[in-house]
């Protein structure tokens, strides 16, 4: 079977609250996975990612990561990535508490 | 118990206030991420996966009410009403905001604790024996020792760049309850006619590249501890490989230049230093040492203990599991386990440990510790208070009687939380102990220890369980490794790796085959997993574990 073909997205944890949050196509920052920018050309995410670092005084550690096309939408491409967009699966923490942002 | 005197409360308020300082300007954008990294670090500030994260130090495991009732006012005022006791006697904190950070450390201070020196490559907090100033085996309490280490590493001018972190362990008795020798530093005190001396153990550690310390000084006198000590550091810090931080530790270091030479460096360093040690260490030592006296324990017979022990079924199994030998046999030393089946490794409620702190109080002479095994001990227990106690501790899930057994598991945060892990821990450790304590058999298994890591940075200990688990990716899937037949103890071994790791999904089996092996081939009941791996190396544990590959050999 081909391996599916990956996009990117760009992630970061909020500066205060160490939250997730992923950078949307307006150039700001979301708690919601769904409304991440997908990159489709890494050499646009590159270029995205330069500009989504800049804003250093709301983030932490902003980088890259894959996502994989699932059912018209997206979904992380690595469980690391899961875990980030749901929480710990010992509590109920974490985004897995808003609903609307799994 | 050490009492901060007015330098050391001066210190920690200073250093708090430089940091509420330091975080202000990172939230106000005068420090990029880079700059405050460090400095953040130097505070025990961690970024995990969904939060930050602080790391708050318990010196030597040893706490009093006080202190755990803070450490459960902070968990309920700044975090999610939980804290994370670690393998290394700290506990973590995995929801704190930045802004709040402060506010957490300037109420650490408030009750004699701080998160200095809990991450970062400097001296880390140095750990000891959870039984110290209790166990009927302890030949001196570790404690004054650590205690006067703590002191002299915390802000050391000379060590605040190590090539990498440093970790020291201090055992005082005669079984080795600290893991001194996977340490970079392991002192195990010693006795010879009457005076007590140290055996001092480098460049032990797990991790990547796991290793069991050396014993490089037999019977070291207490005046030369910290010069010696000093020593050993000073040798590293300048051999210690800075080029890549996977070769830095000093396990490395020994294995590179050979324990000959490095010893022959560390006495050239020691007889260059020693001159400059005039003897204030040692003053400073004999009143930390009047400080650990501990407390004067309540003379009155043991009656109805027994009465209660023998008729109690229940309280009886608690007690042959939780308690061990006191060094007045009218006492006991108590294990309150954290690890009820199905739940987190290590975490405590803000609830369970406000009723820890009132039972310590109650019935400990207010002395607690915090176990590497991430269990809370109280040292000090009237066998007459136990049934009490068990009766008190039973509402709140901390009366489960399971020390030394299948699912007493050692389990780091792992992908759940830690940004460096490879694969998750906790769910792992809550299914085998679900699953061993559904199936009422764990008593009969006797003691074994289960420790798992979620990656190869080993803060799970895998290499020295009976049973280690270590948690890696692969190929963007969760596989786990088994090693069989590691020992933590005064006989440290490194557990040998079984074979292929297993998919989450298939690891509970395979350790369930694993179990069911063991049952069949022990001698009695009373050889242990350890016992019975000993005699019989892998090969009947490979056969249980790889059933298949055993097939497809015997059909070839």
């Amino acid at each position: 079977m081909p391996t599916p073909k990956l996009s990117q997205i760009i992630t970061a944890n909020a500066l205060i609250n160490g939250d997730v949050i992923y950078f949307t196509r307006h150039g700001t920052w979301s708690p919601n996975f769904d409304e991440a920018e997908v990159f489709e050309d890494d050499a646009i995410a590159q270029d995205v990612l330069i500009r989504a670092s800049a804003q250093a005084d709301q983030t932490v550690g902003v980088y890259l990561t894959k996502v994989a096309a699932d059912n018209g939408s997206y979904k992380p491409a690595h469980f690391r990535e899961d875990f980030r967009k749901t929480g710990p699966s010992n509590y109920f923490h974490g985004k897995q508490e808003g609903v609307k942002n799994v | 118990m050490y009492k901060y005197n007015d330098f050391d409360r001066s210190f920690i308020e200073n250093r708090n206030r430089q940091f509420r300082a330091q975080v202000a300007r990172r939230i106000d954008g005068s420090l990029t991420e880079d700059e405050f990294k460090p400095l953040r670090l130097m505070n025990g500030v961690y970024l995990q996966l969904h939060a930050y994260m602080l790391r708050v130090a318990i010196p030597y495991g040893s706490l009093n009410s006080a202190q755990l009732r803070q450490l459960a006012y902070i968990a309920e005022r700044w975090d999610r009403g939980y804290g994370h006791f670690t393998t290394r006697q700290n506990i973590q904190y995995n929801w704190p905001k930045l802004s709040d950070i402060p506010e957490m450390l300037d109420a650490l201070a408030a009750v004699n604790m701080h998160a200095i020196q809990t991450s970062g490559n400097t001296i880390r907090n140095v750990t000891a024996d959870h039984f110290a100033g209790a166990a009927a085996d302890e030949i001196a309490d570790p404690r004054p020792y650590a205690e006067l280490i703590r002191q002299w590493s915390t802000d050391h001018p000379e060590f605040q760049f190590l090539p990498r972190k440093f970790k020291v362990a201090v055992s005082g008795a005669h079984q080795d309850r600290a893991v001194t020798k996977a340490h970079d530093i392991g002192l195990r005190i010693t006795e010879r006619a009457g005076k007590i001396g140290f055996d001092v153990i480098i460049g032990g550690g797990l991790g990547r590249t796991p290793m069991i310390g050396k014993t490089i000084q037999e019977f070291l006198p207490v005046d030369d501890l910290l010069p010696y000590i000093e020593a050993v550091v000073s040798v590293w810090n300048l051999l210690g490989r800075r080029d890549n931080k996977y070769k830095a530790r000093i396990k490395i270091t020994v294995h590179e230049t050979g324990i000959d030479e490095i010893k022959a460096l560390i006495d050239q360093r020691f007889n260059e230093i020693r001159p400059s040690f005039s003897g204030i260490d040692q003053s400073l030592l004999n009143s930390i040492i009047a400080d650990f006296q501990g407390p004067e324990l309540r003379n009155e017979p043991v009656h109805e203990f027994h009465t209660r022990y023998d008729s109690a079924a229940v309280f009886r199994s608690w007690i042959d599991t939780n308690t061990a030998a006191h060094r007045d046999n009218t006492h006991s030393i108590v294990s309150i386990s954290l690890k009820k089946p199905g739940q987190t490794p290590g975490d405590a409620s803000s609830a369970q440990m406000r009723v820890i702190a009132d039972l310590a109080e109650k019935y400990g002479y207010d002395e607690i510790r915090i176990s590497h095994e991430q269990n809370i001990v109280l040292p000090h227990v009237h066998k007459e208070d136990l049934f009490a106690l068990y009766c008190a501790l039973k509402p709140y899930d901390l009366a489960t009687a399971n020390i030394g057994l299948i699912s007493d598991i050692i389990a780091c945060p792992g992908m759940d939380y830690c940004a460096l892990a490879t694969a998750r821990s906790i769910p792992i450790a809550q299914q085998i102990a679900t699953h061993f304590d559904a199936l009422k058999i764990e008593h009969d298994i006797g003691h074994l220890q289960v420790k798992i890591s979620g990656c190869i940075n080993a803060c799970g200990h895998h290499h020295v369980g009976h049973i280690g688990i270590l948690g890696l990716d692969r190929a963007g899937v969760e596989n786990y490794q088994i090693t069989l037949g590691g020992d933590a103890t005064q006989t440290a071994t490194l557990g040998e790796r079984a074979g292929p790791g297993f998919s989450a999904d298939d690891l509970l089996p395979a350790i369930d085959r694993l179990i069911t092996a063991y049952l069949s081939v022990r001698l009695s009941p009373a050889e242990t997993f350890l016992e019975t791996y000993r005699r019989l190396g892998q090969a009947p544990f490979k056969a249980a574990l790889y059933p298949e590959t055993q097939q497809n050999t015997k059909a070839a």
